[in-house]
């Protein structure tokens, strides 16, 4: 088993000062190379799951285990670490960095985890069709070409685990169905696990393996900023 | 570090204009700090420690540096006349090796115009083995002819060369209604000796005593001369005598400083000449202190400058910094990124400090000169130049502190967008 989820709750503040929680899952898991979509409409929570399992965030309770590793457990520093050597995340919004080529900006990915590797990183944004973008920032590129480079970034440290969240939620339907099928195919090419969340239902009915995320989480009708 | 180095460089490059105005102010504020350390060290030098070629001065009793000045410097006025029998008693004195006359009063074209005698050129040095050298065709003025020599300021400044003929003018300052009648004509230019030497116009000291509207009271009673009638040495004056003594003797200025200023009444010896500047810019240290200061104050608001400068990026920039963390960036990564762009804009504009001082100090010196004569290096290398850049960086990465804090605290999941 690669991920572990077992009792987590998360709780925020609200702006009236009361602690209100916002997820509550008893268990949910992840196998090596398991390609699973969890559906999530807006509010439900799902960007703080993705964030919990990054280890962006720490449970209030519960743990998150990953490949044996308890990310509550660990200080900030080395879950910071964990997260570059172990976990690809591919964000709703792409979070490129400005100014920074397509080609810097996976490598900089890559300088945080294992070490950079300009041959993996190019062969990587070549294989995703970028071949001819190496050297464009992220304002030089389409919609589609940014999530490209979102995504070989996620990919570039060899990950065991990669997370996207509304991988397709930027993009049409034709761009949207590719790109979910170049994700798949890299990530498993890769060897690595994925866990999608979205409301979408060309991703969602993509999937052989698909969680409704308002079943697991404990939390009635979440609805948070 | 190459991280570090590419946030850091891709970070000034996406600021662009901030980054060049920061740089500049920086580079304004270091500039300063090593002109004004540079000017104060080599004037000092220049004034208290450059090529005078004489120990000392007797002149009327008075002021010493104003002596030092009139003479040595051709600034300010004279303090007054000596009797033409002191200079011949000072001159006749076996400690002294060479006794000099100097007559002061008159200008051309605002370069003053000295009377002297021929030993200037032929027995004086300025250095060791180098006097006030006269290339061929040029040559010395014959004493009892209307002859001149000019220094190399005047002579470049005014393109005067020899055989032309200048018109004196009375006074120190230059007044086209106080045109004497004499003319003199040129006979030789003084090879260059970056002193202040090369801003004087000489000529036969009888030729100051005898010039149209000067009187003579060397007797005590006014003595007006004849054109062709000698002046009884009892009616001649001087301004000034230049003294060298014999050997260079320590001693010998302790002794005469004792007979002449303690002892006498009538003249004053300004020795050591050195000493006597150094006094000057004793009094005069409050000017650099403030000019210290206030090239400090640049310094400071150009610090000021990169912390403002950081501290209004910061809020575009926590996205950056929480995509970075997400990556797998430690807070301390981004901290140490932040204080290193500070010292970064700090380094550059401590590199572009160099040629601002250089060119603050350019014009300095050619101000310094203009008015005084004395060269000052502007390419002459300071400590200034060492501790200066290294201290900006070092305030620089101070002032980049606080927003590096911010950017330390910044809370990754929070700034990459809604959670939900």
């Amino acid at each position: 088993m690669l991920l572990e989820i077992q009792d987590v709750v998360k709780r925020y503040r609200s702006p009236d000062g009361e602690l209100q929680p916002v997820l509550d899952i008893e268990r949910f898991t992840l196998d090596e190379r398991e390609q699973v979509v969890l559906e999530g409409r807006s509010g439900s929570g799902k960007t703080t799951l993705l964030h919990l399992i990054a280890g962006l965030l720490v449970p209030d309770a519960g743990s998150v285990v990953i490949d044996g590793t308890h990310l509550e457990a660990l200080s900030e520093a080395r879950r910071d670490a964990f997260r570059a050597r172990h976990i690809g995340y591919v964000f709703q919004q792409f979070h490129l960095l400005g100014g920074y080529t397509a080609l810097e900006n996976v490598v900089l990915g890559m300088s945080f985890g294992p070490g950079i590797d300009r041959r993996y990183a190019r062969e990587l944004l070549e294989r995703l069709g970028m071949g001819e973008r190496l050297h464009h920032t992220p304002e030089q590129l389409s919609i589609g070409q940014r999530q490209r480079v979102a995504v070989a970034r996620a990919l570039a440290n060899r990950p065991r685990l990669v997370l996207a969240d509304e991988p397709t939620g930027n993009l049409d339907a034709v761009n949207g169905r590719e790109a979910l099928a170049l994700i798949r195919e890299v990530a498993r090419e890769r060897g690595a696990a994925l866990l999608v969340v979205s409301h979408d239902e060309l991703v969602l009915s993509a999937f052989e393996t698909r969680y409704d995320l308002a079943d697991l989480n404990r939390v009635e009708s979440a609805s948070h900023v | 570090m190459r991280t570090l180095f590419l946030i850091v460089r891709k970070s000034l490059a996406n600021h662009a204009l901030s980054t060049v105005v920061t740089v500049l102010s920086v580079a304004l504020g270091v500039g300063l700090v090593m002109a004004v350390f540079n000017v104060s060290t080599q004037s000092r030098a220049a004034f208290a420690g450059g090529p005078v070629g004489f120990d000392a001065v007797l002149g009327a009793r008075g002021s010493k540096l104003q002596l030092v000045l009139n003479t040595v410097f051709h600034l300010e006025t004279s303090p007054g006349n000596l009797p033409w029998s002191l200079y011949e008693t000072i001159a006749a004195d076996r400690r002294i090796e060479l006794a000099i006359p100097y007559a002061v009063g008159d200008n051309y074209r605002g370069y003053r115009i000295v009377g002297t005698t021929r030993e200037l050129f032929t027995e004086f040095e300025l250095v060791e083995g180098r006097g006030l050298e006269i290339p061929p065709p040029g040559r010395a003025f014959q004493p009892d002819k209307m002859e001149a020599v000019i220094g190399a300021t005047v002579a470049r400044d005014l393109e005067l060369r020899i055989g032309d003929v200048i018109h004196p003018y009375h006074g120190i300052v230059f007044d086209e209604r106080a045109k004497h009648a004499e003319q003199y004509v040129i006979v030789g230019l003084v090879e260059p000796t970056n002193s202040p030497s090369d801003r004087v116009i000489w000529i036969p000291i009888e030729g100051i005593y005898r010039m149209g509207g000067h009187v003579l009271r060397g007797s005590g009673e006014a003595y007006e001369p004849s054109p062709e009638a000698e002046i009884p040495d009892g009616h001649k004056e001087v301004s000034a005598v230049m003294l060298t003594f014999r050997g260079g003797n320590l001693q010998t200025g302790q002794s005469l400083a004792q007979e002449i200023n303690n002892q006498g009444k009538v003249a004053t010896l300004a020795w050591p000449i050195g000493g006597i500047m150094l006094e000057l810019f004793d009094k005069l240290g409050w000017v650099s202190r403030v000019l210290e200061l206030v090239a400090y104050l640049v310094v400071a608001v150009a610090a000021g400058g990169i912390l403002a400068s950081l501290t209004n990026s910061m809020n575009e920039r926590r996205r950056e910094f929480a995509i970075l963390r997400a990556l797998g960036a430690k807070r301390r990564t981004v901290f140490s990124a932040i204080v290193l762009e500070a010292g970064a804009i700090s380094f550059f504009g401590s590199l572009v400090a160099f040629p601002v001082a250089a060119a603050i100090l350019a014009v300095a010196a050619i101000v310094v000169r203009r008015q005084t004569g004395v060269v000052l290096e502007p390419f002459a290398l300071h400590p200034a130049y060492l501790w200066a850049p290294v201290g900006a960086v070092v305030l620089g990465m101070l002032s980049g502190l606080l927003p590096a804090a911010q950017a330390y605290s910044t809370e990754v999941a929070k700034h990459l967008g809604a959670t939900n």
